[in-house]
């Protein structure tokens, strides 16, 4: 067998395992990259981008009907139709533009990448058997997993056929006209808005008493609300028993009653789960936490030059955060101090209304046992959000009582996912509201509502 | 939750007690299994505890320098589950271990507070002690580092810098807002070499502090070795002057010949050489004196202590069996033991059971020195700098390479002549090389 040798071997093309490569290649480690798929990994291929293309999409056709029906800003158009399979195309056309670029990023940084399948012999040595030529058997100093994570299947449901992963739903070869989705996390819902928008009629099903239960009340009602306007079913509190072609879903609520949801696909969005198994990580025997490779603050795993970023890691499944760690390890392997202990993580909700949650929640904070204060702004009083049409939500911060720095942002509305840069900035920095409050903030904006909530909680906002 | 007790190991060869050397956590910390708990002395080495358990912090069972009897409580951790302190003991330790134990002092937390934080003293761990009496008055509040859980607050750039200078920011103290560390806290931190400075002022003030330092872990073994060897051992001295001109020529020849190869040569090789060689003819000089049983054991195998310098203080680890080595081999051995006590990494065994032992003040200078034999061998030998000096030599002043030897030598057991002729028969070896490849 061909036998290579490098310094880092990545196992894994996604966001942490090439940024992690195109990192190490910057700063000369000899890098060698494996990925079985296509590189960029769930986040490009099957998740973050082609959903919010998808998102775009749909949001794009439903303004196009609002105002066929008679819009108040004076605009009116024909019957708008969508060629869905053309708008797949055009949403696997940005795919493929941003996964070709990561492969130029990653020959730039002089990175090799091995296109198949990684099988881990030992932590220093892992086979491949590349999609075109002869096994290879690749030895390395480093070993790093980002490896990532896959849709969880429901035993009764398992996918195929009408039973739609998130990555089915995102290829959809025709629009289903009832569609059921389990589960009201952030990828439920996300998908399930822009398949509304598409005009399928959607019913989600969710185990837990709220829609995205793991953001607080107050934060997703805007949400509930839109949901509720926009015409989606909810069925909270509800579990999923099975499927059959002729009725549909069967459901069991809270009261044990059992009913049937017609539907012509069901996408079962119940949670991800990490990559551990199939390609030999068993055998290397490292510790676990619970499902996850445990790893320590610099990304280490319990065994001596084997590190572990992203998904497989454990929560916040997040790119950026599989970015930031691969950015990390790259660094560390290079001979520099490096530990991974960010203050926030911001998480993005692409539904309609957006939620960003960058930081404590009031009651992460006071769950601390913080003395803090909170105050929200509603986007009811911004120009700006009026003359989008879109007043729903409102921006709101967490700060200590005693010296007013800054813990934690949550925003909900139009648009609010691109706050999130200013929120994080904000702790990253250890910002104290009065450093936020006394900033001028561009006017007509929506940020004008994050000047105004840390006003707000100094106790004089200045318009409202 | 229960209450484990963590007890000073059993380090092995009978050793009864040890001395505590540093904490690596603190009163609060959580802690994880394996992790690192405090240094503790046997002997010369110095062994690291580690947590057989996950758990919380409650109380350390002693103060750096204490010295603490194997099975004597270490640590007392709150941990998951029941413990190993049965509910009749919780509250009522051993009076011993009970007035060992520091209990956690009340601490004020730097970030949190709108006022600056006081540039007072604060000791990192592996930081130098910090003052036991001042001449101020001590700060009322002490710029600790942060309770375990809190954390620094200081932008991504600092924290950049502070991870590529390998500062925690726990013990920076923050001059901004809300205890904020900017970059101006770490560069002054780090000029105080892991203290914090009030900034300004001019060089040219009276200084008042006073500082007193303990002398405990290796240092304080170095204190007793030495007073031990020189109460017990009546020293006797000699110094010889070495031609080494020729032994100097034929190290840089080695060098230029297998120096990329087989690793560059110092003195320090060939000196062991002859060392090991005129020790044949001076079996009672490769020797260690048991003066209590009254016996002095002579030993066929040199195991040549070598002293070494190190950041903690004077070390002297053994290189074993330094008869059965060649040059290069012994160079490697000396290299790899400097390197390991440098590091802290040495084994017990390594630094212990030498029969005899060398010191090399080389590039320090000085004409003569007076060894303290390291008890409880007879002897050891010193060197001092090679100078080139006029000599004559045939009637002409000609340059010479010249080095000093400095022994010493227990009287009671080695007579003056042996050990002149001892230092001289080193003296014929070194002054003609070729004699030290002659078996």
């Amino acid at each position: 067998m061909k036998e290579l040798t490098t310094k880092l071997l990545v196992i894994g093309g996604g966001p942490g395992g090439y940024v992690a490569a195109i990192r190490a290649g910057q700063l000369g480690i000899p890098t060698v990259l494996v990925e079985g798929a296509s590189l960029g990994g769930t986040c490009l291929n099957i998740g973050c981008i082609p959903s919010k293309a998808l998102i775009h999409a749909a949001e794009s056709f439903e303004v196009a009907r609002h105002q066929a029906a008679g819009s108040q800003l004076g605009i009116r158009v024909a019957d708008p139709q969508i060629d869905i399979a053309q708008t797949v195309r055009w949403k696997d056309g940005i795919v493929q533009r941003l996964t070709g670029g990561v492969g130029a990023l990653l020959r730039k940084a002089g990175v090799q990448v091995i296109k198949g399948w990684a099988q881990i012999e030992d932590g220093k040595t892992v086979t491949v058997k590349p999609q075109d030529g002869e096994p290879l058997r690749l030895r390395c100093e480093h070993l790093l997993l980002a490896t990532g994570s896959t849709p969880v299947e429901l035993p009764s449901m398992p996918f195929g056929g009408a039973i739609w992963s998130s990555t089915d739903a995102l290829s959809p070869d025709a629009m289903p006209k009832r569609l059921v989705v389990v589960g009201a996390g952030y990828i439920g819902l996300e998908l399930g808005i822009a398949y509304r928008k598409l005009g399928a009629e959607v019913t989600v099903v969710e185990a837990a008493q709220r829609v995205l239960p793991s953001y607080d009340e107050e934060l997703t009602q805007p949400v509930l609300d839109a949901l509720k306007k926009s015409g989606i079913v909810l069925h909270l509190a509800c579990s999923v028993q099975g499927w059959d072609a002729q009725h549909g879903v069967h459901v069991r609520n809270a009261r044990a009653e059992e009913f049937a949801l017609p539907a012509d696909r069901v996408l079962v969005a119940v949670g991800r789960r990490p990559h551990t198994t199939g390609f030999g990580l068993e055998g290397l025997q490292l510790d676990m936490a619970g499902r996850y490779v445990a790893i320590d603050a610099h990304c280490r795993t319990s065994m001596r030059g084997v590190w572990a970023i992203g998904d497989v890691t454990g929560e916040p499944m997040l790119a950026h955060r599989a970015m930031a760690q691969g950015e990390c390890v790259a660094e560390q392997i290079a001979g520099q101090n490096r530990r991974f202990e960010p203050m926030q993580i911001p998480a993005v909700c692409f539904t309609d209304p957006e939620v960003v949650v960058v930081g404590k929640t009031p009651g992460e904070a006071r769950a601390a046992g913080i003395d803090c204060i909170d105050a929200a702004f509603p986007f009811a009083a911004n120009g700006r959000a009026m003359t989008l049409e879109s007043t729903g939500g409102f921006v709101r911060v967490v700060a200590r009582r005693d010296n007013h720095l800054i813990l934690g942002w949550q925003a909900v509305g139009r648009g609010v996912s691109e706050l999130a840069a200013a929120f994080g900035q904000s702790i990253e920095m250890g910002a104290r509201l009065e450093d936020v409050g006394h900033t001028i903030h561009a006017h007509p904006t929506l940020g004008e509502a994050v000047q105004e909530a840390a006003l707000r909680a100094l106790g004089h906002a200045l318009h409202i | 939750m229960g209450i484990y007790i963590i007890r000073v190991p059993d380090i092995g060869e009978g050793i009864a007690e040890v001395e505590l050397v540093s904490w690596h956590v603190q009163i609060g910390q959580n802690i994880t299994e394996d992790q690192h708990l405090a240094d503790v002395m046997t002997d010369k080495a110095t062994v690291e505890v580690p947590s057989p358990m996950h758990g919380k912090v409650l109380a350390l069972g002693g103060q750096p320098g204490q010295v603490l009897a194997v099975g004597a409580e270490l640590v007392r951790l709150e941990v998951e589950g029941a413990g190993n302190l049965k509910e009749n003991q919780a509250s009522a330790p051993a009076s011993q271990a009970q007035a060992a134990i520091v209990s956690e002092a009340p601490a004020a937390p730097v970030a949190g507070t709108e006022t600056p934080a006081p540039a007072a003293p604060v000791s990192a761990p592996g930081a130098a002690p910090a003052p036991l009496r001042a001449s101020a008055p001590p700060p009322r509040t002490p710029a600790a580092p942060r309770k375990e859980g809190e954390r620094p607050l200081a932008s991504p750039a600092v924290r950049r810098r502070a991870q590529d200078m390998g500062i925690d920011l726990r013990y920076v103290p923050g001059s901004g807002p809300a205890g904020r560390i900017g970059h101006a806290d770490l560069d002054a931190y780090a000029a105080g070499g892991g203290q914090p400075q009030a900034g300004g002022g001019t060089q040219y003030v009276q200084r008042h502090g006073e500082e007193q330092i303990p002398v405990i872990g290796l240092r304080r073994k170095i204190a007793q070795k030495m007073q031990e060897a020189k109460r017990r051992i009546p020293h006797f001295s000699y110094v010889e002057e070495v031609d080494v001109t020729e032994l100097e020529s034929l190290r840089q020849r080695l060098n230029q010949i297998h120096g990329a190869t087989r690793g560059r040569l110092t003195l320090l090789p060939f000196l062991a050489r002859a060392m090991v060689l005129a020790l044949r003819d001076f079996p009672q000089i490769n020797a260690r004196y048991d003066d209590e049983a009254g016996h002095v054991t002579r030993y066929e195998g040199v195991h040549l202590g070598v002293a070494a310098q190190t950041d903690a203080g004077l070390m002297v680890p053994v290189l074993r069996h330094a008869e059965s080595l060649d040059l290069w081999q012994c160079a490697a051995g000396i290299a790899r033991l400097a390197e390991g006590a440098k590091a802290g990494r040495l084994a017990r065994e390594e630094l212990s059971g030498s029969t005899i032992t060398l010191t090399s003040l080389g590039a320090l200078g000085g004409i003569a020195s007076t060894p303290v034999i390291n008890h409880p061998e007879v002897a050891i030998v010193g060197v001092n700098r090679m100078v080139e000096r006029p000599m004559l030599r045939g009637g002409q002043v000609v340059a010479r390479q010249l080095m000093n030897l400095s022994s010493s030598f227990d009287h009671r057991v080695v007579d003056g002549m042996d050990a002149a002729r001892f230092i001289q028969a080193m003296r014929a070896l070194l002054e003609t090389p070729a004699l030290l490849f002659v078996e």
